[in-house]
């Protein structure tokens, strides 16, 4: 267990005293009443379990698979090819003048790490309750991690997209240097949902059964098959309010140049994305004493 | 106040009946509601030392206070529910307390289960990497360990099979390796050592003896009473969430132990059916004071009350011993003129005294029986009617690598 040795942090709920080196660390364990404080330098203080369950996550997701990895590419993939045959090729939806099969895949890509994301650490509590239930640590570092170890998949897909943007002779602007931003912002999204359900999870386990209705609904309120230009003005700014929105139509701009009414909507994701971010974690946080004694 | 490792101050913790089942499926749901009856019945007798008459909360810890010094090792017992594992959740932050708080000071490692987070799929090496990081190793120490690791769990062909496929108890060993080189100030451990065969337990116990000695302090909960008495100086036993005793382990262990006897150990069901029957036991040493503990070299008397009611013929009385696994390790009987006054209705006091310097170190059970020998009918025959421990030994003699110990008459002469 890690310790601050030059520093002290006070919380309403456990005291961690730092003290001279010699001396012990000192902690106090006592009942914590009402809303909790968020504590985010002990989950940095325990980076390298959040490391190791990243690790592990990562290394397990594809044993005793025949294909392994190509399934981070082949997930997106066969989801554009449905896509462009159906609603490319035959309802024929208007793509901005884009190649439809790459409009599609550059949205599927931070839609599946978000997809993806949101399901692991929705369920991660539920899913390591023996680790819960048996050992000590920040519970934070549970769903951050779950969302993380999407990354790697998101990479190899990542590569694929690379392909196809040099089979369509798609020059990427300087717009791509806000591609991490936007990375980040898919990453809060699937995480400030990922604490709340997790943490609903414990106690609910109608979350569970919820989780793949919610992730359908989501992929068809966020332009992904479609863009977000077939929504009318007005109703944009309330469209914007799924955050998905934002970074889909954000990728978009970034990789293939695609303009429109990208700033309001990533504008709306972001500031969204921070409330619900905020909410989340707080609630975490005062969930988390009696994650033990529920799940 | 420098040397004080825990402090814990009027400790109450409260669970919720019914908090776990609350919102699960149907199904749940109404399984529960088949035991509800008898929950409800618990909760009722548990409230009533509680402060808040509730039928639908358990003090699991109800005012706990203590303190352990720095280099202490403190074994906890009591019976299935008395709040032990609940205290050492409280104590490695799983959980909190409701009431009252804890002072600790140092590094604190807790081991309530071993492998905990062991992933199947992975490798043995991996699994101690990630085993490590979960039980509070950081990298660069468990990258030091590593060899002492694998040399400890004796699995070095296997590092890199997944653990699937590994024996339970090759899984258990690595498990157990890892976490015994865990190096915290403070050790919390629960249970552990109930793990594996006879000899990788005894590693085990060595292991901790180590840890002991190196001055951390470990607390240690327990029913391995061999395992307290050896390890510990100190015990504490609680009951229905309180602090019963704290003092010598011995005391504390043996009066744990013959609380077990009143409540219910010696005293046989009465069955009146039965033409015979045991009405009781009692293990006591050769003066009759009532223990479960003995020395090596400690003669074991058993003191049993039989009840005659109908007449039997050519009456067989039989004793029998074996460890607490099952293992049948001696048989005595008594027939012939000996027995025969037990042909009689009546009820008769009958003392059998096993010799000292006869058991190794373990848990024994008893088993007797009364049948008649001519009629060839077994009458009364109860088993594991009570057990007796004999305690592990000091000095020169350790260890006995086996179940029964005799004293040779050996003649050792030169020869050349």
């Amino acid at each position: 267990m890690v310790m601050q040795t030059n520093s002290s942090l006070e919380t309403d709920g456990s005291k961690w005293t730092a003290q001279r080196s010699a001396a012990p660390p000192r902690m106090v364990i006592r009942p914590t009443r009402g809303w909790a404080a968020l504590r985010l330098g002990e989950v940095w203080e325990y980076r390298e379990l959040l490391y190791f369950l990243i690790w592990r996550d990562i290394k397990v997701r594809y044993k005793q698979t025949v294909l392994g990895a190509a399934w981070a590419i082949l997930q997106p993939f066969l989801t554009m090819v449905v896509f462009s045959v159906f609603f490319g090729r035959l309802a024929k939806i208007p793509s901005d003048g884009i190649p439809y099969p790459i409009f599609a895949y550059t949205a599927l890509l931070p839609w599946q790490l978000f997809s993806h994301a949101l399901t692991e650490s929705g369920n991660c509590l539920v899913a390591n309750q023996q680790l819960i239930t048996k050992v000590y640590f920040p519970r934070l570092v549970m769903p951050v991690s779950a969302v993380l170890a999407g990354l790697v998949d998101f990479s190899i897909a990542f590569a694929m997209l690379l392909a196809m943007m040099f089979y369509y002779g798609i020059v990427p602007t300087a717009a791509v240097l806000a591609l991490p931003l936007l990375l980040l912002l898919a990453i809060a999204t699937a995480l400030s949902a990922g604490l709340w359900l997790s943490a609903l999870n414990v106690q609910y386990r109608d979350v569970r059964y919820t989780i793949p209705f919610l992730t359908q609904f989501w992929l068809f309120v966020t332009p992904i098959a479609y863009s977000s230009t077939l929504v009318p003005e007005r109703w944009r700014t309330l469209y914007g309010l799924n955050p998905m929105a934002g970074v889909v139509e954000g990728f978009r701009w970034a990789l293939l140049g695609k303009t429109g009414a990208t700033g309001v909507l990533v504008g709306v994701s972001a500031l969204i994305v921070s409330v619900m971010f905020v909410g989340g974690l707080v609630y975490f946080r005062r969930m988390e004493r009696t994650f033990a004694d529920v799940v | 106040m420098s040397d004080v490792a825990i402090r814990v101050e009027n400790l109450r913790k409260q669970y919720r009946i019914g908090q776990r089942e609350r919102y699960r499926a149907l199904r749940d749901t109404l399984t529960e509601a088949m035991y509800a009856p008898f929950r409800r019945l618990r909760s009722t007798f548990q409230a009533s030392d509680a402060q808040r008459p509730d039928d639908d909360h358990i003090w699991a810890l109800n005012g706990v206070s203590f303190e352990v010094k720095r280099g202490e090792v403190l074994g906890i017992i009591g019976r299935n529910g008395a709040g032990k594992t609940t205290l050492l959740r409280v104590l490695s932050r799983i959980t909190e307390p409701t009431e009252g708080c804890a002072e600790i000071f140092g590094r604190v490692g807790s081991l309530l289960e071993v492998g905990t987070g062991f992933h199947p799929e992975l490798t043995g090496r991996e699994n101690i990497y990630l085993n490590g990081a979960i039980l509070g190793m950081k990298k660069a120490e468990i990258d030091r360990k590593f060899d002492e690791i694998v040399a400890f769990a004796e699995v070095e062909k296997f590092m890199d099979t997944p653990v699937k496929r590994y024996s339970s108890g090759m899984y258990v060993r690595l498990a157990f390796a890892v976490a015994a080189h865990l190096e915290p100030e403070i050790l919390l451990v629960d249970e552990v050592l109930a793990v594996g065969d006879a000899a990788f337990q005894k590693k085990c116990l060595g292991k901790m003896g180590e840890v002991a000695q190196e001055g951390r302090t470990v607390f240690l909960v327990s029913h391995n009473m061999g395992a307290i008495r050896s390890l510990c100086a100190r015990a504490v036993l609680l009951k229905d969430g309180k602090l019963q005793q704290d003092g010598d382990a011995l005391d504390v262990v043996q009066s744990y132990l013959s609380e077990g006897i009143r409540n219910g150990y010696a005293e046989l069901h009465r069955d009146v059916s039965l033409d015979a029957q045991f009405l009781s036991i009692r293990v006591t040493d050769r003066n009759g004071t009532v223990t479960q503990m003995f020395d090596f070299s400690e003669q074991v008397r058993l003191d049993v009350e039989l009840e005659v009611r109908k007449p039997i013929q050519s009456p067989y009385l039989t004793v029998s011993i074996h460890t607490s696994l099952g293992v049948p390790v001696l048989f005595s009987d008594q027939t012939g003129d000996a027995a025969q006054c037990l042909s009689s209705p009546g009820v008769y006091r009958i003392q059998a005294l096993l010799p000292g310097a006869l058991l190794a170190p373990d848990e024994y059970m008893v088993n007797l029986g009364i049948s008649s020998s001519s009629e060839k009918r077994v009458v009364h025959n109860p088993k594991s009617v009570t057990s007796f421990q004999i305690m592990p030994l000091k000095g020169r003699r350790a260890r006995i690598p086996a179940i029964i110990y005799v004293d040779f008459d050996y003649r050792i002469e030169r020869c050349s």
